[in-house]
């Protein structure tokens, strides 16, 4: 096991498949040259040449589509979109030509591409710089969405999505790419589906993914410590599809559940786990569940307002004590 | 053009026009549903540039108006009508319907609905074809009205900048959806906008196949040569509306008429008949044969063939599932 950085995670993956594979290419803004904005493609340029690692104008729309377009002929192009807020502007080649295209020509065209962007509030960067946009990737028909919480997933769930033929969306987040943890020494695969339980407990279960797992964890500690609960943690790493089966599991065990994200309510993650757990498990529940998610407004720049429109640990704490009639 | 070339071009000529004019009253027959779009009086512009080119090897991607590149590019004209008709027989197994006209075999990469969706997508074939070292040229067929569109400078400038094998046809007919180009753009030739992307562009009639033919061969050879990108306006008109519900009331039938005069079949039955290689008569022959082998072969086919299946909903949402395993479980080998 190395103990290395998110961003050194993903710059692993784009390496070893790129290395092994010819037709795997990577392709963004700032990302050869310049080594990208995260680091996260440090070193290909000079070792895979610019026709392989392609800085591109900006030109969202035109870039994804292309490396779409090149994906037809089975190239697998790895696409980074800098900034999430960025990926409106590529949302048309991504859900009308690269999520449909499979089904419309009747599984003879299929685009085997991965998108990556950097989504989440990070410090002060304002309304256009900060979008959580999970809810609407999620929605869409023949797009997989996974959203890694740690560098493990951002490794193993990069090389899986590169090798998988449908496309793949992978929502990383930018507070995280400094972020340190375990990733095996050999090659590795993280599932595209189900979920991780990052902490095992009877109690309440708290669903959380990419950042917002890391509020469960923290949030799940203080709970033990101080109220004497016991909190399973599980991550949902992939948001498309969702884990129906980890989710009824955990539920039915625990009876009680929190979904924490740093998306906007209404629509998102937590509304549609809500709607799982009632098709699921109703009648295993003690207490009906709740969501923590960020106000909707458009990001403030002010940090004060900024730190009030996120949740964090502390919320999901609050929403457990709620459930349990303790605060 | 050879003059045998030019007597095959013409029966498949009069094939592209009668299977559009078949798809017309299969409409209004309620046969076929959704939104239709044909081709009639643009068919020396696909025929032209495809006789340059060369069908099933080069990649061929265009936009909602998609029948007859698909044919041209080798589909089976029963597979497309079977299309329309909705069936599990139909290029796209009845899931795409007119607009999404699919064939891979023959390297036909689809017909697309979004206005100018196809100009990436192209290009992005073309860098396909750039990586993996092959002579084949991507071409994207699109009308004036896509270039008013963000992607088609995005995608001019990339093209350009990184030397792409793919040859832009714009089928200049004048008018977007229900807006004539007078109201809706400010330069009418559309070659001229590109200039400023420094690629190579060129403007010709496109109501002449041979005309179109030799802008074509130029064209072809310089981007199969790895010389980058090259655009060809060609200026058409399509007879018919946008679509089915397009009464034409934003043009004069005295506009139509005269572009009418400047057919593409009749310019070339014409000439065919003055070189002595054809009579009137072979002419009217051909005409029933085609019709002939529609209603015989292709409705007869698109009629009796099956509905796909109701269980099969969800198929080609996602790639086959047992293919895909350990990915999707990260049991890999």
């Amino acid at each position: 096991m190395a103990n290395i950085m998110y961003w050194e995670a993903i710059q692993r993956a784009h390496d070893e498949e790129m290395a092994r594979d010819p037709l795997v290419i990577c392709m963004g803004e700032d990302i050869g040259v310049a080594g990208g904005t995260y680091k996260a493609t440090k070193g290909l340029y000079e070792k895979y040449g610019p026709l392989r690692v392609m800085d591109t104008p900006i030109s969202e729309g035109g870039f994804t589509g292309l490396g779409i377009g090149a994906s037809f002929l089975g190239v697998r192009p790895i696409i980074e979109l800098m900034s999430v807020n960025f990926a409106w502007l590529a949302m048309d080649q991504m859900f009308n030509s690269a999520a449909k295209v499979r089904y419309m020509s009747g599984g003879q065209l299929t685009a085997p591409c991965v998108f990556r962007s950097a989504g989440g509030a990070a410090h002060q960067l304002g309304a256009q710089h900060s979008a959580r946009m999970e809810k609407v990737f999620m929605g869409i028909a023949g797009l997989r969405v996974v959203t890694p919480s740690n560098p493990k997933q951002a490794y193993g769930l990069l090389k899986s999505a590169i090798r998988c033929d449908d496309p793949v969306f992978i929502n990383e987040h930018e507070l995280m790419y400094n972020m340190k943890g375990e990733v095996p020494d050999g090659e590795y695969f993280h599932p595209l589906e189900g979920s991780d339980i990052a902490r095992a407990g009877t109690d309440v279960t708290l669903f959380g993914y990419n950042i917002s797992v890391h509020w469960c964890l923290k949030a799940a500690e203080i709970l033990d410590k101080q109220y004497g609960i016991s909190a399973e943690v599980v991550d949902l790493y992939s948001l498309s599809p969702l884990d129906r089966a980890g989710i009824k599991a955990s539920v039915s065990k625990t009876h009680r559940a929190v979904i924490a994200e740093e998306d906007e309510a209404p629509v998102g993650v937590g509304s549609e786990v809500i709607a799982i757990i009632n098709e699921e498990c109703f009648f295993e529940l003690d207490a009906a569940p709740v969501r923590v998610h960020s106000a909707l407004v458009p990001q403030p720049y002010n940090h004060t307002l900024e730190k009030a429109a996120i949740p964090d640990h502390e919320d999901v704490v609050k929403a457990v004590l709620k459930l349990f009639g303790k605060a | 053009m050879k003059i045998e070339d030019k007597k095959r071009v013409l029966r498949e000529m009069v094939l592209h026009r009668r299977f559009e004019e078949r798809c017309y009253q299969a409409y209004i027959e309620r046969k076929i549903g959704g939104f239709l779009h044909l081709y009639p009086g643009q068919e020396a512009c696909c025929n032209g540039v495809m006789e340059a080119a060369r069908p099933g090897h080069d990649y061929v991607i265009t936009g909602y108006r998609d029948h007859v590149h698909a044919i041209k590019c080798g589909a089976d004209p029963k597979a497309v009508m079977a299309e329309l008709y909705g069936k599990e027989t139909g290029s796209s197994k009845g899931r795409g319907g007119s607009m999404h006209i699919f064939d891979g075999d023959k390297r036909f990469m689809g017909g697309y609905a979004l206005v100018g969706g196809p100009f990436p997508l192209a290009a992005g074939i073309a860098k396909a074809i750039q990586l993996k070292g092959g002579d084949e040229i991507a071409i994207c067929f699109l009308g004036d009205a896509a270039n008013n569109q963000g992607v088609f400078h995005e995608t001019l400038n990339m093209a350009a900048l990184w030397k792409l094998p793919v040859l832009f046809v714009c089928e200049n007919n004048l008018y977007g959806i229900g807006t004539s180009i007078e109201r809706s753009t400010a330069v009418i030739h559309q070659h001229k906008r590109v200039a400023a992307y420094n690629i190579p562009a060129d403007e010709c009639d496109g109501q002449d196949i041979e005309v179109v033919y030799e802008a074509a061969r130029k064209a072809v050879d310089h981007v199969r040569s790895g010389n980058g990108p090259y655009f060809l306006e060609l200026m058409t008109y399509r007879y018919r509306g946008h679509s089915m519900s397009d009464s034409r009331g934003y043009r004069s039938r005295e506009e139509e008429e005269l572009w009418k005069q400047r057919d593409p079949i009749f310019i070339l039955r014409d000439r065919l008949i003055k070189e002595g290689a054809l009579t009137m008569a072979d002419y009217e022959a051909l005409e029933k044969e085609t019709d002939a082998y529609i209603e015989n072969e292709v409705i007869k086919f698109s009629e009796e063939s099956p509905e796909p299946r109701v269980e099969d909903l969800e198929k080609y949402v996602f790639a086959d599932r047992e293919t895909q395993l350990p990915w999707l479980t990260g049991k890999a080998a």
